[in-house]
């Protein structure tokens, strides 16, 4: 028993001596202080005021028709962007990292264009581009291909605001990654596609995976940049979810905006707790290695 | 021999064909609309242009954006060196869980965070007996929702893990080796903080800090929920937004001119991001 306490008493010893840095409870008082106030209060306001609905008027508001095709769309289109990010940023951060040529610097400054430019400005300049005497709507109108105002446009958006979070995710773990794995796999007689399978691909993939995740995340909640730009039709299916919560939100309906809005926490918590998972893995595996 | 060679013209075949998807993705989705939002500026004339970005509307509007802007970064600056010390110096229990918390803002649709004040703040808020009782007993008429508290506290909530986001990894390569020594020759927080740890993480702070800027600047959906007075708590985007909404090709055209300010600022900031990176590669080279 004695023993046991003794015990006890080490470990909260050593505990304290592995704090010889100053500034452990200044720190965590600031820090939870601020966190809570700003971001944890705040959204547990929502959650307060959305249970306050009972479920059946919870799913009676979230079970609308417009409601659940807004979910359909912003999760489809979003999906369907994140692919289409997760292949293009692939070969874009390959092309980057592994080859040479003129204007590279160039390239590679304008990736993170999407962060630095205001969501806002983005749409409206995409929505104009794209639209049916714009720049690129012109030519693909004559193809027949409607964009603006339409799930392609919306889709588009949604490409160029999360294009970054692949190709960085991703350059990266290119760039520390050893060549001989490669070359021991070409002296083995892998073809190069081979190689590039089973070999880089299962490297890369836990980049890729956060790169898909942090896209598909951002497009399922992404505003400024596609309310231009789609339709904001409910006939038509163009609307997104953060414009349904917008138009709740300008009619006062705050039930709905509330209900509407757990779900979108539901989804944003079960993702970024799926990335933080991808890479925790990820760096204690480099970390073996 | 052919085999070989028939393995290296594969390779050049692909390279061609990479570099070719490339450039041209980049300069499709990226270059193209940049390139398209100073045109469009320029379309009626360059004393058009002046006149709309010098509206007193605009000037409000830049004069909100900035306040906010410079009251979020400072707040946010603040906080990411105090989370970046207590994640990288410390371990505790529930590290990883408030690690996650603090990157809930990533995450988040900026309408939620407009939503989340409003139901915090606004008039069916919690909070709003308590803000009336204050102004009531003071006479003041502070309201937070609909005016710059509310606009200030949304631009915070977006940006909340910018700084310490690109804090944390720097500190963690960095190890605590130094700064435990010092504490054991009886250095003091602050003179620990200031003589060792600030220098270390110097271009971290200052890329945190740009990236903190351009989102700041940017912010649209949170703030659209929560200002409504054109003149006067509209920031830029705001501005923008109701100029492009109006519809006439004039005032669309104004909506680009305004918006090529912010274009501006976010090629500069694209810009000295890069020249950062530069900076950090060849001091890691030089190690």
């Amino acid at each position: 028993m004695a023993a046991a306490e003794n015990d006890k008493k080490d470990k909260l010893n050593n505990a304290k001596k592995t704090r010889v840095i100053p500034g452990y409870h200044l720190t965590l008082g600031i820090v939870i202080a601020m966190l809570s106030l700003i971001v944890l209060i705040p959204l547990a306001s929502v959650l307060v005021s959305s249970l306050k609905l009972s479920p059946s008027e919870f799913w009676h508001l979230l079970l609308k028709k417009n409601v659940l095709n807004a979910f359909k769309t912003s999760i489809g289109c979003s999906f369907i962007a994140a692919i289409v990010n997760t292949v293009f940023g692939l070969i874009i951060a390959w092309t980057l990292v592994k080859y040479d040529f003129p204007g590279k610097k160039i390239l590679d400054g304008f990736i993170e264009l999407p962060f630095c430019l205001p969501t806002a400005v983005a749409g409206i300049t995409l929505s104009r581009l794209y639209s049916e005497d714009g720049f690129l709507g012109k030519p693909l109108k004559a193809l027949g291909i409607d964009v603006a105002y339409t799930k392609i446009g919306l889709t588009i958006a949604l490409v160029f605001v999360g294009i970054p979070f692949v190709i960085r995710a991703v350059q990266p773990i290119l760039e520390k990654m050893d060549n001989q794995y490669e070359e021991a796999a070409y002296m083995l007689g892998a073809t190069p596609r081979r190689t590039f399978f089973k070999v880089i691909l299962p490297e890369l993939r836990p980049a890729l995976l956060t790169g898909f995740g942090l896209a598909f995340a951002r497009g399922i909640g992404e505003y400024g940049s596609v309310i231009y730009i789609s339709g904001n039709s409910a006939k038509e299916q163009t609307q997104v979810i953060s414009y349904v919560i917008m138009q709740k939100l300008s009619y006062i309906d705050y039930a709905s905006a509330t209900a509407i809005a757990l779900v979108m926490l539901v989804i944003s918590f079960v993702l970024l707790f799926a990335i933080n998972i991808v890479q925790l893995r990820q760096s204690r595996r480099t970390n073996l290695l | 021999m052919t085999e070989q060679e028939k393995l290296q013209r594969g390779k050049r075949r692909t390279k061609i064909i990479l570099i070719t998807v490339t450039v041209l993705f980049i300069v499709l989705m990226l270059v193209v609309p940049l390139i398209s939002v100073i045109t469009s500026s320029l379309k009626e004339g360059f004393k058009f242009y002046l006149q709309s970005i010098t509206t007193e509307y605009v000037i409000s509007a830049l004069g909100v954006t900035l306040i906010a802007t410079v009251i979020a970064v400072v707040v946010n600056t603040f906080f990411g060196i105090c989370a970046a010390w207590l994640l990288t110096k410390f371990s505790f229990k529930g590290k990883q869980v408030l690690a996650t918390l603090i990157d809930i803002p990533f995450s988040i649709s900026p309408v939620i965070v407009g939503l989340a004040y409003l139901m915090t703040f606004g008039r069916l808020g919690w909070t709003y007996p308590a803000i009336r009782w204050i102004n009531d007993m003071l006479g003041t008429n502070i309201r937070i929702t609909f005016a710059v508290p509310g606009v200030v506290l949304a631009t915070i909530f977006v940006t909340f893990p910018f700084v310490s986001r690109e804090l944390i990894p720097v500190l963690n390569a960095q190890g605590k080796d130094e700064e435990e020594a010092a504490a054991l020759m009886g250095a003091k927080g602050f003179t620990i903080f200031r003589k060792i740890t600030l220098p270390q993480m110097k271009w971290g702070l200052i890329y945190g800090i740009i990236l903190c800027t351009a989102r700041a600047l940017g912010e649209f959906g949170a703030v659209n929920a929560l200002s409504k007075t054109r003149g006067g708590t509209f920031t830029l985007p705001l501005e923008i937004d109701a100029l492009y909404m109006s519809g006439t090709e004039e005032s669309i055209t104004a909506a680009f001119a305004v918006s090529s300010i912010l274009v501006i600022i976010a090629v500069i900031i694209l810009f000295l991001r890069n020249l950062l990176e530069y900076r950090v590669k060849k001091k890691g080279e030089v190690r």
